[in-house]
Formats: C-alpha cells, structure tokens, sequence
C-alpha cells in the first residue's frame, strides 16, 4: 500500500446513545414510550464494538476514525466514550427531537459526502428501537456494498471481506471499498477505556452540527400513537424432582 | 393494496418464514411474490401452490443467486412500480435486503411487525420487546419486515398464482458473494421447532452442552438453542442463538437448561407456550416466566430426565 492510499483509509463508526442494556425499560404510564428520564443511558452494545473494530484496524492501513452521533447534546458522553476508546474525532449533530433512521442514514450519508471515508462500521442494531435499518439505509443512499452482521472484517486497499452470521450459519461475502459494515456481536470484545485516555479523549476535537447544516429533510414518516407494555406471563410452579417433571410433562402431553 | 412478497428459499425448497409473511401481507391486500435466484423454477412452482397467491415474479439470474443486497434492491425497487408494499420476513435476508430498498423509495421500514392494525397501522416490539408500539406511517408505499411467529402460517398448498418472468437488473458491480458454512442439522430448524431445548453457560464446555441438551433434545423431538453465553464460548455454533438479537421463537414448548433468563434471552422465547427452566438457582430470574421450574444440578437432573422421558416412550 502506498502511503497516498493510507492516507486515505478513514472509518467512520456512527454512534447512537440508548438505555443502558443493563437497566430494565419502563413504558410510562400515558403510553408515550419508554421511560428515559434519570436511568443510565450508554454507547448502543453494538456500536461499541463497531469502534473497537476501526481501532483494531488501525494496525491494518486505517488511519483516521471519526466517530459520528445524531441525536440529543448528551450524546456528546458517548463521543466522549469512542475518543476515550481510541477515535481521533468526533461530529456530534445536535437534534432533540427523536430521528427516524432514514433521516439519520441522509445525515450520515452527506458526512460521508464531506468526509469520503474508505468504510463506515456501524451497529447492526440499535437496542432501543430495535430497526436494524441505519447501515442498509446510508448504504443504498451511497450506492455502496453493505456487509451486515459482521463477525470478521478483512481489509485490503480495494474491498472488505466480511463473514457475515446469517441464519443457517455463516457466509462470507467480498464488497467494493467504500462500503458499510454492521456489526454482530461476536466480531470482537470492546475493550474499556483507561483512565489517561479517558482524560486525553477531552481535548480531542468535536465538531457540532445540526441537520439543517445538512440540508437533510428529516421530518419523520412514522407517528408512535402508543406504547404498552407486553402481556405479562406469571411465573408457574417448581416441582420438586424430576419424577413429577415427567408426571407433568406427560399430563400435558409434551412427549415425543 | 398489491403487495410484493419475498420468498425465502434455500434454492430449491419455500422456507416456512415465507408462509407466516404472506400471512401479514394478506391483511393488506393482493399477495404477489418475487422469486429471485438461480435456477429456481421449482422454487416458483411450489410459491405458485402457496395459498392465495396471486402472481409470482420469477427473476431467475446468476446475479441473484446469493441474494446479494446490492443485486437484489434495484430488482424490488423496479417492481414496486407497480406494487403498494414491500413485505420480507425478519431472516437475516429480509433484514439485509428490505433497509436498502426503503432508502432507494425514500420510505422509512417498519421493522419486524407483530400485527397489522390498519392500512398504515403495524404494531412492533421495541426494546427486547418490554415494550409493544403502534405506529403508523405517512409513506405512500410500505417496506415491512415481518416477525413470523406472530402470524399463523398459510397453508403451502391450495393455490394458484400465476408465474411470470422478470428481466434482470443485472451485477451492480459492489459485491461478491465467496462461501459459507450452513450447519447442516438434522434437528428441527429453531423458527419452526415445536420443541426446543436450549443450553447456557452453565453447560461448561461443547463436549457437556452435547452430551447433556442433545440426548434430551431427541427425547423430546426438539431444536436446539443456546444463549448468548453458550455460543460466545463456543460450545454452540451463533445459529443456535435464541434472543434479542438471535432466532426469535415460539415453540409449543422451550425447555431453558443453565439459562439464567436475561432480557434479552428472554426476548427471544417468552412468547413459547409452556416454558420449563432448570436451574441451580432459586431466584434466577428465568423461573418468573417459567410455567414449570425445576430449582437443581442440571448435571444430575438433565439426565436423569432424558432417561426417564425416554423410557416412557
Ligand atoms: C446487545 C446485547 C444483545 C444480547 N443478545 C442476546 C441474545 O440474543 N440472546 C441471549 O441469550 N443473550 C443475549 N445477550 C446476553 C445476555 O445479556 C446474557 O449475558 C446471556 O443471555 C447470559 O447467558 P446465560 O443465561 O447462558 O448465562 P448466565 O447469565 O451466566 O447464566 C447461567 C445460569 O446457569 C445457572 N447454573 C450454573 N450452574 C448450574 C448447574 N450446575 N445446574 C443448573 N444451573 C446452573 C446459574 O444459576 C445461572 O442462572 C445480549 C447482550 C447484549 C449486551
Ligand atoms: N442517532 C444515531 N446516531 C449515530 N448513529 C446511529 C444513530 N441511529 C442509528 N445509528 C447507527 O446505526 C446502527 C443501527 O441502528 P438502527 O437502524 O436504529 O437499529 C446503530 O448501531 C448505529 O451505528
């Protein structure tokens, strides 16, 4: 690789600051949502290990890693959280108001306009709403080659390889560079961040944007009239041995 | 509504996810189908034999052979010229293929539904499914992933559609498709399993998790599914993974082994009719959605019970 070529690998890894996987979602009570007020909220699992794949690249042609947040001014925490990690910078696009995935994927595909990255790692899911849609979406927006659900990355100046976990098991597939990668949760083991990192990721720099800076029409598509809480299943009985497991399961007829 | 379908098949059988789909879309309107791939003119025979199936759109072409997003996308998006909705199952295909298409139409997806309440109306799960939305859209045209087990299955056979040729759209040039490792199981597949049996990390090493879940698996006639803590250490290939962000299931019976029950296993097997957990600890939280627990060793109560269930057979 030339060092003209290097210095143009650059990763951009997306970044979406949801509920802790930890905490236990509560629907409010007038069935608006979820409610977010005063729990912990962290970097979506699978974006954290989007940003640990760009720095385990490095070693590896990639130069530059700028992660990427769209939503409320406290994402700026979870840009905090990739510099801290090991992302050069960040771009933080300031909107209080919830964006559609659509609208995030055109944000984003007017950064990679700006920025021409050679590869953009985001999650494959974001654990809040669950859409699994953003990767696909800035992918199609660009006109380039998605490997989702990715449990290995290989790059070389011209593709990525990418095995990815599909259904019955795994397939590899290779796609033209620039390209979108999603991650699945076995591509790698994020680290966490030190605390001298923690300190340097502070003046690392962060630019802050809106999506009016984009020019992007992000006016959602989809109104959520309610939100409830799923049926409840109760918890049953405990047998005491496994003769009156059997007993049970031959009374309900569960026997092969 | 004309609603286009996307028929799941290994290349020459119809997968039972495409039935459950056809289902949600027959709540919106006319069913058509599109089969792409190589060589699947049987593949369109038998989607033609589906039940109330109008047309099937066959784009028979090397191109499409590994359904190839990039490939894939502009073929759906020609077609849904003449189509209201786009309409996939939530398989890691359909969950690959149907973003990319709602960019190119400039409509935001409706992600997994677990019912159609209205033309524009859908409810979905979100967060590990503690919570349940209704949302509705404003889009002219639908791109809708559906999540199977929440729709009774059509029946295979019955119909008569209709088939047709579609010109191909051609390599788009981005992607190749290289190899895979499809685990051939001669177990049930997990989406349509009637039983399941999964294991978690309290099975200890892959040598245990077979020795122990895959007798009882057979006592039962079930799958076998893991946790995430199973296959992460490796003693269950990822295909087996049951939650959130694995297979989402809801067999007529879920036997949890070693599982202690996090949300996001439990996501993907709370909607299971009975669900039997065992387990050493009392309080695991896996027993407040069990209809029958068993608080033990599982390495002394797994098989005893494989010996007992099989000698009652
Ligand atoms: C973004 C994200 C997505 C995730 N997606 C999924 C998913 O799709 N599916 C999933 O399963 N997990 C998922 N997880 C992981 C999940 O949070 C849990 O870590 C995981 O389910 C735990 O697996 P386990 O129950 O096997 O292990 P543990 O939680 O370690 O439980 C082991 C259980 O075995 C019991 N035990 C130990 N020894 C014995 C014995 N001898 N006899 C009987 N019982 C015994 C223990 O009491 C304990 O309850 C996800 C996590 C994240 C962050
Ligand atoms: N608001 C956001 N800001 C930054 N990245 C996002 C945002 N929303 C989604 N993403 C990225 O897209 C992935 C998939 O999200 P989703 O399509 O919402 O499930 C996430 O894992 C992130 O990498």
């Amino acid at each position: 690789m030339t060092k003209e070529r290097d210095r143009r690998m650059k990763v951009i890894v997306p970044v979406k600051r949801v509920l802790d996987y930890n905490v236990k979602p509560r629907v409010k009570a007038d069935g608006t949502g979820v409610d977010l007020a005063n729990v912990k909220m962290s970097m979506n699992p699978f974006d954290e290990i989007a940003v640990e794949e760009a720095i385990r690249l490095k070693d590896k042609g990639v130069t530059e890693i700028v992660a990427v947040s769209i939503g409320e001014a406290k994402s700026q925490e979870t840009l905090r959280t990739a510099l801290a990690m090991g992302a050069d910078r960040a771009i933080l696009v300031v909107s209080e108001e919830k964006l559609e995935p659509l609208a995030v994927a055109k944000i984003l595909a007017k950064i990679c306009a700006e920025e021409q990255p050679s590869l953009v790692i985001c999650g494959k899911q974001a654990i809040d709403d669950d859409n699994n849609q953003t990767g696909q979406m800035l992918a199609g927006l660009l006109g380039w080659g998605q490997g989702t659900f990715a449990s290995k990355v290989e790059l070389t100046a011209e593709t990525a390889t990418v095995t990815r976990e599909v259904d019955g098991g795994a397939e590899t597939d290779s796609f033209k560079l620039p390209a979108v990668v999603t991650t699945d949760l076995r591509l790698n083991e994020p680290r966490y961040a030190s605390l001298p990192n923690i300190m340097k990721a502070k003046s690392k720099p962060m630019a802050q944007k809106t999506p009016a800076d984009y020019g992007v029409d992000v006016a959602p598509r989809i109104k959520t009239l309610k939100v409830v809480e799923p049926g409840k299943r109760s918890a049953g009985v405990k047998v005491a041995d496994v003769d009156e497991l059997v007993m049970k399961l031959s009374a309900m007829g569960i026997k092969k | 509504m004309k609603t286009l379908v996307w028929v799941e098949h290994d290349g020459s059988v119809v997968k039972d996810s495409t039935l459950s789909t056809v289902a949600a879309a027959a709540k919106l309107g006319e069913v058509h189908l599109l089969v792409a791939g190589q060589g699947v003119d049987g593949v369109a025979q038998a989607a033609a034999r589906i039940a109330g199936v109008g047309k099937v759109h066959v784009a028979d072409d090397a191109v499409y052979a590994h359904a190839l997003a990039e490939n894939v996308a502009p073929l759906v998006v020609e077609l849904m010229g003449h189509h209201d909705a786009f309409v996939a199952p939530s398989t890691t295909t359909g969950k690959n293929i149907a973003p990319r298409v709602a960019a190119l139409l400039d409509v935001m997806q409706i992600s997994d539904i677990l019912s159609v309440e209205g033309p524009d109306t859908f409810t979905r799960p979100i967060y590990a499914g503690n919570a349940i939305a209704t949302v509705q859209t404003s889009d002219k045209k639908l791109v809708i992933t559906v999540r199977g087990t929440a729709f009774e299955k059509v029946a295979a056979e019955g119909g008569s559609g209709t088939i047709e040729a579609v010109t191909s759209t051609g390599d788009q040039g981005l992607s190749s498709f290289e190899g895979s490792e499809i685990a051939k199981n001669a177990r049930p597949e997990l989406t349509s399993a009637k039983v399941i049996v999964s294991g978690g990390r309290a099975l200890g090493s892959a040598e245990k998790f077979h020795e122990l879940i895959d007798p009882l698996a057979d006592a039962l006639g079930a799958g076998v599914g893991a946790s995430r803590a199973a296959v992460d250490a490796g003693y269950a290939p990822n295909d087996y993974q049951v939650g959130q962000t694995g297979k989402i299931v809801a067999p007529e019976v879920y036997v949890a082994v070693g599982i202690s029950g996090a949300i996001q296993h439990l996501a993907g097997m709370k909607d299971s009719k009975t669900i039997i957990a065992i387990n050493k600890d009392a309080d695991a939280p896996i027993f407040q959605v069990a209809d029958l627990g068993l608080v033990g060793d599982l390495f002394k109560v797994v098989p005893e019970l494989t010996e007992k269930l099989g000698a009652g057979a």
